[in-house]
């Protein structure tokens, strides 16, 4: 009996670990609307829910409420999507992998949510996003640029997944082209995170910038992890090889140590110093101080000759709205990310005779894969078969005076390139 | 009653070796191969200057000293009440986060600058005396209901109150971080013996020596301090003997927080970012030093952190280069958590062996 009683235990622990009694979202009727993955339905004179998973707490913050006030003033300019308010929730995701995993389990259990926007940080949406598309919930990033997760094997895991930003295939390019052409730099050194975002968008300056300047331009590609404090002993080892230029498209925080240190190790001290949009913010200029004055950065092109007029209505929106400059480089597609979602909304979404509003789960999805030279902030987006939407337009800035009150992107870090 | 004294002759040594033994020595032969394989390796591609291995061994030092400084905390209390006080990393971080006010107002007021030593001084004090005060307010709290209780009980209690107090001051101080002012004067390089040291290594290296020499001659020379050791030795004779027992424990934990402060205004001098998590890995390779130096005996505690810091900062390049690894700082951490296993696989009770009594370890 006892023998029975462990056996039966045991199979269904085995039983519970497969997930055999996880439901999957069913092929469902509801309402007007049929739909194999499942049905939200939105009853009248409720709000639709939408969901953000971003990094809005801890040294990164400045990312995920820049993105997440990019999504409330898109709202606030929508109004009503077909005839329904927007309410926004979320979840903080802390820009690592195990944040992501968090905030995406506990979005996906909650069945009212139609869309998501997010994650912010490309180590959270690799293990993120099929969480909350396995649960039927599209998602569309604003500023995950790691190539892998648009890339054309990445799998049915990500079919709900789609992002505004740009691939960083291309930021890596216009990094390694501004560093051969326009500083004239042969040889270079790059510092990754080991996060998919910072390895992906080392690897593509690397590859691009050897096949500028020969083989053997590239000195060290090193790498430390995101919680390090000292530097050094990386920067003396990449001192050894002379390089006249360091990329680190790292996060803010190891962003600002590695650039105070750079400044204090032996053999760098004409070194010039590039990061990414990762640490484009008034936070890293506080963790960096006057070590980071002269420092180059690529970055999304926010200039009002690159976005147009529509911008700057939406830059006098926010200072109105929050009383400050934007804090980070990915408003503007977190605000393309969420009036795409709503079009979409608008475009499947079914109402029935009492006025309730139903929309399918897949045919959101293929609505957002659909989008074509939709007329956004950032430029005209059309979304390809694996969830590339973006116009990517990056600049390269330079800073001046590292005060963080001072932070005006395109006047200080003024913007040198294109 | 007979009592079987027979000894075993020498030459039957081979019959009472088990297998787990013959693991274990194939186990530690291994990771000595593994290790000269990779300084050879590094040797033999000699792609490093002499200055380069220099500026590594001062940059091991100085993290080192940091280290030290928490590893003392750990150390004194272990010795005395047999636990560990994994809120450690956490007072140094109280100490470090709450003098960023205090840098902050001076800064403001351009003090800052104008009078360094003075503003240093204030800073440290600050430091110190917020991590003074929660140290003895978590022992009151946390660790002294339970001095009777089994020895897994405060450890439990010791984490708790570990995350108590880092997402205390989450809430105070919020979640982002914070930078200190910099100091004009440590700007910059000394130059010693042809050497050159960054101003704020040096300043660190200096005041964990002054400030552990103190204590030292503190423990060992007053009455206090030989207090404590007595109570380290053995609780209850010494409550026999007359020692206020809780009064000993009040000044150890007071010392040791007190020194954990000075090391995160120290540690806030070298790398001027604070944030409300920074004393978790910290405190990790503070407890990992005390226990590679040999945890309970407070020479141990300075060894271990000075050797921790150094094996961090010149492993990777000295070993895992020369083993063909791509990017070895970044298992930097792994080479130190290795060292810890290292060290208890080789020698257990630590470099300089536990100064216990045999029948209390």
């Amino acid at each position: 009996m006892k023998r029975l009683y462990t056996a039966s235990a045991l199979a269904l622990a085995v039983l519970l670990a497969v997930g055999v009694f996880v439901p999957t979202s069913p092929a469902a009727t509801v309402g007007p609307v049929t739909d194999p993955i499942g049905v939200v339905k939105v009853n009248r004179g409720q709000p639709i829910t939408i969901a953000y998973w971003m990094v809005v707490a801890g040294p990164d913050a400045s990312l995920g409420i820049d993105t997440r006030r990019g999504v409330e003033i898109a709202i606030a300019d929508k109004g009503r999507v077909a005839g329904f308010p927007v309410r926004l929730i979320g979840e903080d995701t802390g820009c690592n992998a195990e944040g992501g995993v968090t905030a995406a389990t506990k979005l996906a259990a909650n069945k009212a949510i139609v869309a998501a926007i997010g994650s912010n940080c490309s180590s959270e949406a690799v293990p993120g996003a099929p969480i909350l598309w396995k649960a039927g919930i599209v998602t569309v990033s604003p500023s995950n640029t790691a190539p892998r997760l648009t890339a054309p094997d990445r799998g049915p895991d990500y079919g709900g997944y789609l992002r505004t930003a740009h691939n960083d295939s291309v930021q890596g390019r216009v990094a390694a082209q501004f560093a051969y052409n326009k500083l004239g730099v042969r040889k270079a050194a790059t510092i990754h995170d080991g996060s998919p975002y910072a390895e992906g968008l080392a690897n593509v300056f690397a590859d691009v910038f050897s096949r500028l300047a020969g083989a053997g331009s590239i000195t060290a590609r090193e790498a430390i992890s995101p919680t390090d404090t000292d530097m050094r002993p990386v920067l003396s080892k990449i001192a050894a090889g002379n390089p006249q230029l360091i990329y680190y498209p790292i996060f803010i925080a190891a962003g600002g140590f590695v650039t105070r240190q750079a400044k204090e190790v032996s053999g760098l001290a004409n070194v010039k110093l590039m990061g990414a949009d990762g640490m484009f913010s008034p936070d890293f200029w506080k963790a960096a101080g006057d070590a980071a004055k002269g420092m180059y950065h690529t970055s999304p092109d926010l200039s009002a000759a690159a976005l147009g007029p529509e911008y700057v209505k939406f830059l006098e929106k926010h200072q109105k709205r929050y009383n400050e400059k934007p804090l980070a480089p990915f408003h503007p597609h977190a605000y393309d990310a969420a009036m795409i979602i709503f079009a979409a909304i608008e475009k499947v979404g079914k109402k029935d005779s009492a006025g309730n509003l139903y929309i399918g789960r897949k045919a959101l999805r293929d609505a957002l894969f659909a989008t074509k030279g939709y007329k956004g902030l950032t430029g005209t987006l059309t979304c390809n078969q694996y969830g590339d939407c973006a116009d990517p337009k990056i600049a390269a800035y330079q800073t001046i005076s590292a005060d963080p009150a001072k932070w005006n992107p395109g006047t200080d870090p003024k913007k040198v390139f294109p | 009653m007979s009592v079987n004294t027979t000894i075993l002759p020498r030459s039957t040594w081979w019959r009472r070796v088990s297998v787990v033994d013959l693991y274990l020595w194939a186990f530690r032969l291994a990771v000595i191969l593994v290790i000269v394989w990779g300084l050879v390796g590094t040797v033999r591609a000699a792609r490093y200057g002499g200055d380069v291995w220099v500026d590594f061994v001062i940059f091991g030092l100085s993290q080192g000293a940091i280290y030290a400084l928490i590893a003392l905390g750990y150390t004194m209390v272990y010795g005395i009440l047999r636990m560990i006080n994994f809120a450690h990393g956490d007072i140094f971080m109280v100490g470090a986060y709450t003098a960023y006010y205090a840098a902050r107002a001076l800064f403001q007021r351009g003090i800052f600058n104008r009078h360094p030593l003075f503003s240093l001084a204030v800073v440290l004090a600050v430091a110190m005396v917020v991590a003074l005060v929660t140290a003895l307010v978590v022992e009151r709290v946390a660790y002294r209901p339970l001095r009777r209780a089994p020895r897994l009980v405060p450890l439990i209690s010791a984490i708790g109150a570990s995350f108590f107090i880092e997402y205390a001051v989450r809430g105070l101080y919020g979640s982002g971080f914070q930078a200190y002012p910099e100091f004009e004067i440590f700007k910059g390089e000394w130059t010693v013996f042809g050497i050159g040291i960054l101003r704020t290594q040096a300043v660190v290296i200096v005041s964990a020596l002054i400030l552990m020499t103190a204590l030292y001659l503190f423990v060992m020379r007053t009455k206090t301090g030989t207090a404590m050791r007595s109570v380290s030795e053995d609780i209850e004779v010494a409550a026999l003997m007359g020692i206020n027992v809780d009064r000993i424990i009040v000044i150890t934990f007071a010392i040791g927080g007190a020194a954990a402060g000075a090391a995160g205004v120290l540690y806030a001098l070298v790398f001027k970012q604070v944030h409300f998590f920074m004393g978790f890995y910290p405190g990790i390779k503070a407890f990992t030093a005390a226990v590679l130096g040999g945890i309970g005996n407070i020479p141990g505690a300075l060894l271990g952190g000075i050797a921790l810091g150094l094996i961090e900062s010149v492993a990777p390049i000295l070993v895992l280069d020369g083993l063909g690894i791509v990017a070895p700082y970044q298992l930097k951490d792994v080479t130190a958590f290795i060292m810890l296993v290292m060290v208890l696989i080789f020698r257990p009770s630590g470099i300089l062996g536990e100064r216990l009594a045999s029948k209390k370890a």
